[in-house]
């Protein structure tokens, strides 16, 4: 199935995209938040299903998708940054085991 | 919009025309087989249930058999005894009964199970008679009620089955049906946007409060739910959070208010979204949907499932482009990966919203055909005894 979109903006409110295929680092990605056309050079490879940053997150700044906070960033994010569990912690009661902020 | 259904003396509209055959303890599970096996027309219902269970558990068991019994689905019911055991088949006779439904009992231990399944076969056999003279009719689709359920997910489900599935049910509420959705587990982190959707702040405390029992359970019983969910494949599969995974699955219910939340058993009153507090297995789940009084569960899938339910057809529907190559024989739409935004959204809404109203009418899903599906849980809390 070839798709027209290489990655997909959920929400306008989202500072968070979402690879619909695996992306090269360094390639550029059109997308279409909400009618808002945006263009992201992505830093790092992305695999197919995961995370690239929009916009400059600060460090403790939220990370949004669905256009809801789903953590909070541990080191300062730049745009087009894979966004995983390498720089996001869940805000919500974690043990702490895993780094998850309680 | 309308579809073909069968009507019921209690005002409630089948989309099957079934009698059931439900067990109303394990131990009498084979004769009811049995008596699936042997008369056409009728639908099993089995489990694991019913005996050397604490008092609470009990009324659980109880309580959904009576509302399982009571599925617009059901024509008529014959219930399988043993004769000694937990639960409460009066209980669950007269409440069938109260519907307008015929019902009616064998039980095991009065002459044995040869004797209880000659009278069975004989029982059934005269029920599957009268239900097939009930001629199904034209039915507004603000009757339809459909359960909606996700598993086998992957990254798509968030993407593309969950929204598209999502946008079913508005379309469904929108015409004045009834949707109903749960997997309490999947709501941890995602739980304050489903209590903003409340219709009251006691509708909004009951969804916090069942989160909440819930995750104290779990980690009751040693563990924290949170540690291993998002899993290590979900993870590997994009997911970051808990919330994130949350944040997917709740969207499978569509943006509606939600009118209230009902207990696992329960049988569902009123019109509208209503949640049932329940754990988002598959076998125990549905049950909880038919108990509720679902007609169609819409199952969004991203790896794909087998799952179907005996007497209430299960639609599946994926966003992954290889899971519905791979398995042919189990799902039946595929929508696409860009389904969850916009247009795209609102045509795959609408397109399985026509496949919703041709199965109620009798189109048969990939999993009724298969047969797939006469193994179906019934949830408990406590200890075994």
């Amino acid at each position: 199935m070839e798709l027209k979109e290489k990655a997909i903006v959920l929400n306008e409110k989202d500072n968070v995209a979402t690879a619909l295929a695996d992306l090269e680092a360094g390639s550029t990605v059109e997308l279409d938040a909400d009618g808002k056309l945006l263009t992201v050079k992505v830093t790092e490879r992305i695999p197919f299903g995961h995370k690239f940053s929009l916009t400059h997150i600060e460090q403790g700044g939220p990370v949004i998708k669905y256009g809801e906070v789903i953590g909070r960033a541990t080191t300062a994010i730049n745009a087009g940054d894979y966004v995983h569990v390498h720089n996001v912690v869940s805000t919500r009661g974690s043990t702490g085991a895993e780094g998850g902020a309680e | 919009m309308s579809f073909l259904g069968y009507p019921r003396p209690d005002g409630s509209v089948g989309v099957r025309n079934y009698i059931g055959v439900i067990s109303t303890v394990s131990c009498a599970n084979d004769v009811a087989h049995w008596i699936a096996q042997q008369i056409k027309g009728t639908a099993p219902f089995l489990h694991q249930a019913g005996c050397g269970q604490l008092r609470s558990d009990l009324e659980i068991v109880t309580r959904t058999l009576a509302s399982v019994g009571q599925n617009p689905n059901l024509a008529g019911v014959l219930l399988v005894s043993l004769g000694c055991e937990g639960t409460d088949v009066d209980r669950i006779e007269q409440e069938i009964a109260a519907t307008g439904r015929p019902v009616k009992k064998v039980v095991i231990q009065k002459a044995g199970a040869t004797v209880a399944l000659n009278e069975g076969l004989l029982i059934a056999q005269a029920l599957v008679s009268e239900a097939s003279q009930i001629r199904p009719q034209e039915f507004d689709d603000s009757q339809l009620v459909v359960g909606v359920k996700c598993g086998g997910s992957d990254t798509t489900s968030g993407l593309a089955s969950n929204p598209a599935v999502g946008a079913v049910c508005d379309i469904v509420l929108d015409n004045g049906g009834t949707c109903i959705f749960g997997e309490t587990t999947e709501f941890l982190g995602a739980e304050h946007i489903l209590a903003r959707r409340a219709v009251s702040k006691s509708v909004a405390d009951k969804i916090l409060k069942i989160v909440d029992a819930m995750e104290k359970r779990a980690i009751a019983c040693g563990g924290d739910m949170r540690g291993g969910n998002p899993s290590a494949g979900n993870i590997a599969g994009g997911l970051t959070t808990i919330e994130e995974k949350s944040l997917g699955a709740i969207v499978k219910g569509g943006t509606r208010p939600i009118q209230n939340v009902y207990e696992y058993g329960e049988r569902i009153q009123g019109k509208g979204l209503f949640i049932v507090d329940s754990p988002g297995r598959e076998p125990e789940f549905l049950t909880a949907l038919a108990a509720a009084g679902a007609q169609v569960a819409l199952f969004s899938t991203g790896l794909g499932v087998p799952q179907g339910f005996p007497f209430m057809p299960v639609i599946k529907v994926t966003g992954n482009p290889v899971t519905f190559q791979r398995l042919p024989d189990h799902i039946d739409m595929l929508v696409e990966m860009t389904a969850g935004k916009g247009s795209g959204l609102k045509a795959s809404g609408e397109r399985i919203y026509q496949e919703v109203l041709a199965v109620a009418s009798g189109k048969q899903t990939k999993a009724e055909i298969l047969g797939y599906g006469n193994f179906p849980g019934l949830y408990t809390f406590g200890p075994i005894i």
